[in-house]
């Protein structure tokens, strides 16, 4: 599996990363390279093995129904970048 | 052409928790923006999510109302996107192994037959937060003090055939959720928001059409009227040789109109996978053995049982159990009043007229069920009339107190001395010579419809008071004594 | 003082050789002196120091001591500390002042020890090497030309350079154990889910896992204490009793069964650093312990399973940083998607987006299935293989990396040769494995590091094992030559 230009500028518009136009040669052969380091598993047959998602054997433990966070948007909101009236503002948002 | 129609829905249903689906902070509606997003709501770096119990419980008991499988094992997972009103860039929900399989609801037709409409799965999700769109200096502004409020997503199979259909169905999940109480019901702050998939295909024909999704509608209303709007636009669309294009429509009310949001057609790759801060929700037959013991009746069962018991009719039966409350209310009247009908009666009529002009639902209504069985009370021991009960009904909304002080006070109580009655009848009857001759002239076959004429004046001139009945048979024994 | 360990600096506070606030204000001095040569620290909390150096001297005077009351430490940067800044080495993250504390931060603060500041690291955790950092490498006190490793390198900077006597680390494939072992220091990566996550800022989240780094075993089990056991805020942190893990330090090792699997002992490691391994072992020989070969076939499908799995997770738990209610934001932006970009763009540094990139393909439509999927079954397959040898060990030892530490900028160019440094501490992360790192020797003037590998939630035998070894060896106190002692 080989990665083009167009793959690594749809990928990072899905990532929303900008990317510069004398950077993707160097993204798709780095990412190239990566690749092909990862396609070394596709040798391994795996047909009838349980994906593994987490390392223990674990259930979700579950949290009472119990209000426990008090308004705390001063103290929260003390590092956001844009804010007015207690919201944060973004660039006008088109529906 | 004969055009079939297909409509599938996905319904959020917000559940009716104290706290979000994963953070201690409040769900409460109405709060100042984000007081009530905590660290978790605001995806603040290393803040993780724990799972509501609630929420899972509320879950389950949707899945065992439909009659649905439930899944011993549910898996969140993360669908990845970019949206100011989604703190984390991904929203967590079920989509492979969700909590709920699938399922039905059975709807009730005009025509009084009754469909079923399949549900493909139900699933627990996370709402998203609000843009608000008045002017910030040209910026939108975020509110995510819903973000994180459970969700239950309702997916049917394309199963409904008009738009009525729809709202039926829509009205029927409607009734379900707000009986179990874990939904509040109130569409209009949004607790249950509606997305129509819409096709149609020439009757007859097997495949399904390419279909549109109407998002977001939030009254039972505007899906009917958005269904009739974007089938009729499907259809002149596909007539006048154009072909339908698979995309998200938004309905505009006040235009009645459906129209392409594209914002939000930008073809996406959500790259779900299993949230690996969540771990895999496992639940017993024990634990939904336990829920379903503590189901309440539900609307179907409920509607039947009035019917059997009560002897109402279809009709009203089912409008009675649609809501929880009112079916509360209703069977609270009867048990004091031990009539059926007229306590259905007043309740379809009179109270629910009241409620729909001041936009309230039953539980807020400020005539309880004591107050109007009070009320019905005293037109079945001929206190007061029907007519001067909904003078006395008007009185108790807007001042309180019960029939029985309005009653005394307004000195409305039911004339019921013959002696009065017929003082009452003699005037009307010297005060109306033409009449009185046009009935005496009249076939004696004519003159029972005529004698309307005369109650009306001799209710009139009582003020409502006189006992109906009493003044019918002195009427016309006096009127046919002049023949 | 500044070499002492932390039971031994609990020990002198409690006898008042000095008290907590002469020796934090010692230390602040030593950091802001020496510092410059190594880079170690990110962010000194030198005001919340002092005042939680006072509270612990008040404390113990009360008589409410803990063991930690009063010892320094370091948190390493991903740490949410209140009122702290809290940067996890990323410009994203620079002028980002934590409103909660981590729940490690938490309990380590109940127990009262004094927080110095926070450690460098490489960016969101993502690094071998410490050179991914936005705040410029830290430096290997051994050879300052050198890297420390990554991506806790700052912390294991600062111990080795005895500018803190204990720091906190975080592994999601070797971040504590590669560079405890280029630095000298004891390293221990707990089973997944023994510490609480919440407020570790993510790098893959069904991979992190923090832990202490010390100068010695009996002091990361001192640490491990305080640090282990279930938290209400994290759904994956583990409800399993903590044991008493100083208790069981003075065990015997005899008839201890240690399993050395083949593959670790391939061609393409350093001859030295195998040939450490092997004298450590036979010191364990000396000491009662068996050994036999043992054998982890599918150690080589770690690297691709890893880069395949922690990426991907990393691309979504790294969405949440997009310039609207925390960190960075670029300049006027034009519209969303220009917020969104540019922001990503500038806040986030090369080895960073790299990853996001991989991740997100990982992920895409029409490749979930060859990537994601197969690689959680290689993960399965890798677990099985431990599972099946642990049956037959009670540890595994191994080397923790496969040469000493490199110098600067040597792989920074190249990313494959970067990720092929983590090829003995990757498999631990994906079968969620306990595992520690401890100074065996050298490699010419470099430090060199023996893994042990335990089975789940038996991190009080390795730790017992760990300190057997420095009770009849003394690699773990050597320091580097040029330090300043003064």
């Amino acid at each position: 599996m080989s990665l083009d230009r167009s793959d690594v500028e749809r990928i990072a518009h899905l990532a929303r990363l900008a990317i510069h136009e004398p950077e993707i040669p160097e993204y798709t052969e780095s990412l190239n390279s990566i690749l092909s380091l990862i396609d070394q598993m596709q040798a391994t047959p795996t047909d009838g093995i349980e994906p593994l998602a987490h390392p223990l054997d674990a259930v979700q433990r579950l949290r009472s129904d119990v209000v426990t966070e008090a308004n705390q948007r001063d103290s929260l909101q003390a590092c956001a970048p844009a804010v007015e009236d207690g919201l944060f503002l973004v660039p006008k948002v088109i529906e | 052409m004969e055009w079939e129609v297909v409509i599938g829905l996905e319904i959020h249903v917000q559940l009716a928790t104290q706290t979000k689906i994963f953070s201690g902070a409040s769900t409460a509606f109405g709060a100042e923006p984000n007081t009530q997003a905590c660290a978790v709501d605001l995806a603040l770096p290393g803040t993780l999510p724990v799972f509501n119990e609630n929420a899972l419980r509320m879950a389950i008991m949707f899945g065992l109302a439909i009659d649905a499988e439930i899944g011993k094992r549910s898996v969140f997972e993360r669908k990845n996107y970019f949206y100011p009103d989604l703190p984390k860039g991904y929203q967590t929900t079920q989509l492979a192994e969700p909590i709920v399989g699938t399922g039905h609801v059975d709807i009730q037709l005009e025509d009084g037959s009754s469909r079923r409409v399949r549900i493909h799965h139900a699933h627990l999700e996370e709402d998203a937060g609000k843009s608000l769109h008045e002017d910030f200096h040209g910026m939108s502004g975020i509110d995510l003090n819903r973000a994180g409020t459970p969700l239950v997503e309702i997916v049917s199979e394309p199963d409904m055939r008009s738009a009525k259909e729809a709202a039926a169905y829509a009205r029927k999940i409607h009734a379900i959720v707000t009986t179990l109480g874990i939904c509040d019901g109130n569409m209009a702050e949004g607790s249950m928001r509606c997305d129509c998939n819409v096709s149609i295909r020439p009757k007859g024909q097997e495949a399904l059409g390419t279909r549109t999704e109407l998002k977001n509608i939030n009254s039972f209303r505007f899906i009917e009227r958005a269904i009739e709007t974007e089938v009729a636009r499907q259809i002149d669309l596909i007539e006048d040789g154009g072909r339908v294009v698979q995309e998200t429509r938004l309905y505009d009310p006040d235009r009645n109109e459906t129209r392409s949001m594209r914002s939000k057609e930008e073809a996406n790759d959500y790259r779900y996978f299993p949230c690996p801060d969540l771990l895999p929700v496992i639940i017993d037959d024990a634990y939904i053995e336990t829920i379903r013991e503590q189901l309440p009746e539900l609307p179907d069962a409920r509607r039947q049982r009035f019917i059997d018991q009560y002897s109402l009719s279809d009709y009203d039966a089912g409008v009675l159990a649609s809501e929880r409350a009112q079916a509360d209310y209703f069977e609270e009247v009867v048990t004091l009043t031990g009539d059926a009908k007229l306590s259905a009666n007043w309740i379809t009529g009179e109270l629910a007229r009241f409620l729909n002009q001041a936009d309230l639902s039953i539980s807020a209504s400020p005539v309880s069920a004591q107050q109007l069985a009070g009320l019905i009370q005293r037109i079945q021991d001929d206190t007061i009339t029907g007519k001067i009960g909904k003078n006395v009904f008007e009185l108790l909304w807007n001042e309180g107190g019960t029939a029985d002080s309005i009653i005394e006070a307004k000195g409305l109580k039911q004339v019921n001395d013959s002696g009065a009655i017929e003082a009452a009848i003699d005037q009307v009857i010297a005060q109306c010579t033409p009449q009185v001759d046009q009935y005496i002239a009249a076939e004696p076959d004519k003159r029972g419809k005529m004698l309307g004429f005369f109650m009306g004046q001799v209710m009139k001139l009582t003020q409502g008071k006189a006992n109906p009945g009493q003044v019918q048979g002195l009427l016309k024994q006096k009127l046919d004594q002049l023949c | 003082m500044f070499n002492l360990t932390l039971s031994e600096l609990s020990q002198a506070l409690s006898q008042g050789q000095f008290s907590s606030l002469e020796l934090t204000q010692a230390l602040l001095e030593r950091i802001k002196r020496l510092d410059s040569q190594y880079n170690s620290f990110i962010t000194l909390s030198e005001e919340q120091a002092l005042l939680q150096a006072k509270a612990a001297d008040a404390s113990r005077a009360a008589g409410h001591a803990t063991p930690l009351t009063g010892l320094p430490v370091a948190h390493k940067d991903l740490f949410c500390t209140q009122g702290i800044r809290t940067s996890c080495g990323s410009r994203m993250l620079d002028n980002f002042v934590s409103p909660y504390n981590a729940t490690l931060v938490e309990r380590l603060n109940q127990a009262g020890m004094v927080t110095l500041g926070k450690t460098n690291m490489d960016e969101f955790a993502m690094g071998s090497s410490n050179e991914s950092s936005y705040y410029g490498p830290a430096r290997n006190p051994w050879d300052s030309q050198r890297v420390p490793g990554g991506s806790s390198g700052g912390s294991a900077a600062a111990v080795a350079a005895r500018l803190v006597p204990a720091a906190t680390g975080s592994d999601t494939g070797g971040s504590i154990r590669q560079p405890a072992a280029l630095c000298g220091i004891t390293g221990l990566k707990p089973t997944y889910g023994r510490i609480s996550r919440y407020g570790m800022i993510a790098y893959a989240s069904s991979f992190d896992q923090a832990g202490p780094m010390t100068r010695s075993a009996e002091d990361a089990a001192l640490l491990l204490q305080a640090m282990a056991g279930e938290d209400p805020l994290d759904s994956t942190c583990a409800v399993h009793p903590v044991p008493d893990y100083r208790a069981s330090l003075n065990n015997s090792l005899s008839g201890l069964r240690i399993g050395l699997p083949k593959e670790y002992f391939a061609e393409g490691t350093d001859p030295e650093i195998l040939q450490r391994v092997r004298e450590a072992v036979a010191e364990f020989e000396k000491m009662g312990a068996q050994v036999k070969e043992v054998s982890l076939p599918n150690t080589q499908l770690s690297i691709p399973a890893y880069y395949i799995l922690a990426p991907a997770e990393a691309s979504s738990n790294l969405s949440r940083f997009d310039g609207v209610r925390y960190g960075h934001r670029c300049a006027a932006p034009k519209d969303l998607e220009d917020l969104y970009k540019r922001t990503r763009e500038e806040g986030f540094g090369t080895e960073v987006k790299r990853r996001i990139m991989v991740g997100t393909y990982a992920l895409s439509e029409g490749f979930y299935d060859a990537y994601y999927r197969k690689a959680q079954q290689i993960r399965r397959l890798i677990q099985q293989d431990f599972v099946r040898v642990l049956q037959d060990v009670d540890v595994i030892m191994a080397p923790v990396t496969p040469c000493a530490a490199f110098p600067l900028g040597e792989k920074n160019s190249d990313p494959v040769s970067m990720y092929m440094e983590d090829v003995f501490t990757l498999s631990l992360n994906l079968a969620g494995l306990p595992g520690m790192s401890i100074p065996c020797g050298f490699s010419g003037h470099l430090p060199v590091g023996l893994q042990l590998i335990g089975n789940y939630f038996d991190e009080a035998r390795l730790l017992n094992i760990a300190h057997q070894y420095q009770q009849v060896t003394d690699w773990h106190q050597h320091t580097p030559a040029n330090l300043s002692e003064d």
